[in-house]
């Protein structure tokens, strides 16, 4: 098993640009079932093989897609997501950055009690080791496990997953949710499903400062789940008050600190990882 | 290192309270406005405020006191709060008295506790005529990020600063959930209710509460703050201050908001980042970065610590990073002094390897990079990547992680 995809995964490509259509086929080289694309104004062309749909409705009575991929640029983002939920797609990951904060809260209204889950926005999306990947990373540094991988940051997730590959460690889902403001899925979500997925018998967590989310995911894990989990907080160093790029990565007035986030891991039964160099063979040591 | 800070609420968790404000550098994303933009902006969704015009020049603030008869206030316009207590506010009872005002602030380098020990030259002002004031109130509008949701808060304890009203006793701050689009008139009510406001007062107070929500909500605003929101004796309430931040990322459909953008109240060397594409914040370490992602570029500033030195920026290069962007962010990266020596630390996932490295070797010939280079490339494309280095007859030192580059840059900065 693994979590949100699979080989039985049916993948719709959002935005057939130069992005959409590179990182497309390179989800198809690693496996992805891509079955549909849909861009306005091509419909009833082909890319790659696929055929593509001018609305998400047509693309889902035609090709049956539960999954969709959005690369669509920032400004039509948010109604591409809003395409897909209307849809009723199960998944959608957004990678797109740079959606402005008023769209992503119609989003975020849309999805509540919606049959959707979002993965995102700007992140490098989930993948499933040898099964099926729904995203932008690099799918040749990935080898199939059973470590969940979960992260704020896209980059650094990649960092974790190159640290276990080259130790031997395989993952079984690896998940950027994406680091801004308004998201559709967090730490909470994703650790509840690797808790209870069989397959996954470790996590990485990868945290940055700013916001509380790494604490609320901390108290969440006592108790809750059994699993060794690893954890990370970028951005120990940084001086207060400067906004590292992700729009949540600050602290701010004595919260959000990595030692306050730290803190809480550790209380949480987190190991927590001395350095970003240190994440596979913190985890290698714990199973 | 130099910080201009600014206040800006953040992530207002369910039990964070206001002492989650953020304190955000002055010249970041997102973009503010000047007091009396942001009051042109609320006074056109019908937000009451005071009569006033901006000015240059002393003889503009002149006429302006003039047109207002005499009895004014003359406001300091700067990105940063606290101006009042810097000597950025002052009260004048003739025209005469304005212009001196004037005189004296405009020019002036005005150092609050918000603009840093170097100050902030001060360059145009607010010319307003005086209120008689009864009550101050706090009304703020920023994203909830635990609900998705904008929250607008209010608070009788207006006029000082909110951080320590919300430190001293969270519960001083009221709340209501801005649920599509709209404060609700019932919720205006409610918050003007728990405020106490008078009943002569009230429904100006709940449409001028009603029409700050909308201001926010179609200006893309991320933060919206009138402290103080005045009650006046003769029951008007009016915006007496106002604070205002537009979110870059909507910037494109609001070309009139992106005009007011004030070059001069920005870092220039963060705004050239910004022009191409790049994230860079100066900090005053020695040992250059360029990275691909803002949490890898936090991770290496971390480990370049962990390693015995200090990070001289922070730039993340993002996503899609072009030649030119490559060039650019040395270019920024170099142009400060202190730099000894740069780390690369680059995990390609949308950026591909190959063209970073093309990008590497161009710059590095075209600036002639004087310092030693360490670099650390994965991901797609890797191996073509450091071909492109291995043949450029450049003396790049390539490392095979992180650890390893941050202990060798930090090595050759000394």
């Amino acid at each position: 098993m693994s979590i949100l995809v699979d080989e039985t995964s049916r993948v719709v490509v959002q935005g057939l640009g130069r992005a959409g259509l590179f990182h497309a086929e390179q989800c198809i080289r690693f496996g992805a079932n891509v079955v549909a694309g849909v861009h306005p104004g091509r419909g009833g062309s082909e890319a790659l093989g696929f055929p593509v749909f001018d609305t998400m409705r047509e693309a889902v009575a035609e090709a049956r897609p539960d999954a969709s991929l959005a690369f669509v640029p920032a400004a039509g983002a948010a109604d591409a997501v809003l395409e897909a939920i209307e849809a009723e797609l199960a998944l959608v990951a957004c990678i797109t950055e740079g959606i402005p904060a008023r769209d992503m809260v119609r989003v975020a209204d849309a999805l509540r009690g919606s049959a959707t889950r979002l993965i995102g926005p700007n992140c490098p999306g989930v993948i499933s080791p040898g099964k099926c990947k729904l995203g932008i990373m690099p799918g040749h540094i990935h080898k199939p496990g059973s470590v969940g991988v979960v992260s704020r940051s896209g980059t650094l997730t990649y960092e974790a997953v190159g640290q276990l590959s080259s130790l031997g460690i395989g993952q079984s889902t690896c998940i950027g949710i994406g680091g801004d403001p308004v998201i559709g899925t967090n730490f909470i979500d994703v650790l509840e499903m690797f808790n209870e997925d069989s397959d996954t018998t470790g996590i990485i967590m990868i945290g940055e400062i700013g916001g509380t989310a790494e604490e609320q995911a901390a108290e969440f894990v006592k108790g809750r789940v059994k699993k060794p989990i690893v954890g990370f907080i970028a951005g120990a160093t940084a001086p207060p008050g400067r906004r590292m790029g992700h729009a949540g990565a600050i602290i701010s007035g004595g919260k959000g600190t990595a030692a306050e986030k730290q803190a809480a891991m550790e209380a949480a039964g987190i190991a927590v990882a001395p350095t970003p160099a240190d994440l596979g063979s913190t985890l290698a040591a714990l199973i | 290192m130099e910080l201009r800070y600014v206040r800006h609420p953040g992530y207002i968790g369910g039990s964070g309270g206001l002492s989650d404000f953020l304190i955000v550098p002055h010249g970041r994303v997102p973009m503010k406005l000047h007091e009396y933009q942001a009051k042109e902006v609320l006074r056109a969704y019908g937000v009451p405020t005071p009569r006033g015009s901006m000015a240059k020049t002393v003889a503009e603030a002149r006429s302006a006191a003039a047109d207002l008869g005499g009895k004014v206030v003359v406001k300091a316009q700067i990105h940063a709060g606290g101006r009042g207590k810097g000597g950025g506010v002052k009260l004048a009872h003739s025209v005469d008295e304005a212009e001196r005002h004037a005189a004296a602030i405009l020019g002036m380098t005005l150092v609050t506790h918000q603009t840093g020990p170097q100050g902030r030259l001060v360059q145009r002002l607010l010319v307003e005529e005086q209120l008689p004031i009864e009550r101050e109130i706090y009304l703020g509008i920023t994203l909830d990020r635990a609900l998705s949701r904008p929250v607008f808060m209010a608070s009788a304890q207006g006029g000082v600063e909110i951080e320590e009203v919300a430190a001293r006793d969270p519960s001083a701050i009221l709340r209501e959930a801005i649920d599509g689009a709209q404060l609700q008139g019932y919720q205006a009510r409610r918050l003007a209710f728990a405020l106490g406001i008078a009943p002569e007062a009230r429904a100006s107070a709940v449409q001028a509460m009603q029409a700050l929500a909308k201001a926010y909500d179609e200006s893309d605003a991320s933060l919206v703050e009138i402290n103080p929101f005045v009650l006046t004796t003769d029951g008007r309430a009016v915006a007496l201050d106002a604070k205002m931040d537009i979110d870059d990322n909507a910037l494109f459909r609001h070309p009139g908001l992106a005009e007011l953008r004030d070059l001069d109240e920005e870092e220039p060397l963060e705004t050239d980042a910004i022009d191409h594409g790049l994230n860079y914040i100066k900090l005053d370490g020695n040992v250059g970065c360029m990275v691909n992602g803002a949490g890898l570029a936090m991770a290496t500033m971390d480990i370049i610590q962990y390693a015995g030195g200090m990070p001289a920026n922070f730039l993340d290069v993002g996503g899609g990073a072009s030649k030119d962007q490559i060039k650019n962010g040395f270019r920024i990266i170099l142009s400060d002094p202190n730099v000894r020596a740069i780390m690369i630390n680059i995990f390609g996932g949308i950026l591909k390897v190959d063209v970073l490295a093309e990008g590497i070797v161009a710059a590095a010939q075209e600036l002639r990079i004087g310092v030693p280079m360490v670099l650390r490339l994965e991901g797609t494309n890797v191996e073509k990547g450091r071909e492109i280095l291995a043949d450029s007859g450049l003396d790049f030192i390539v490392a095979s992680d992180m650890k390893e580059a941050a202990q060798q840059a930090v090595a050759r900065a000394g």
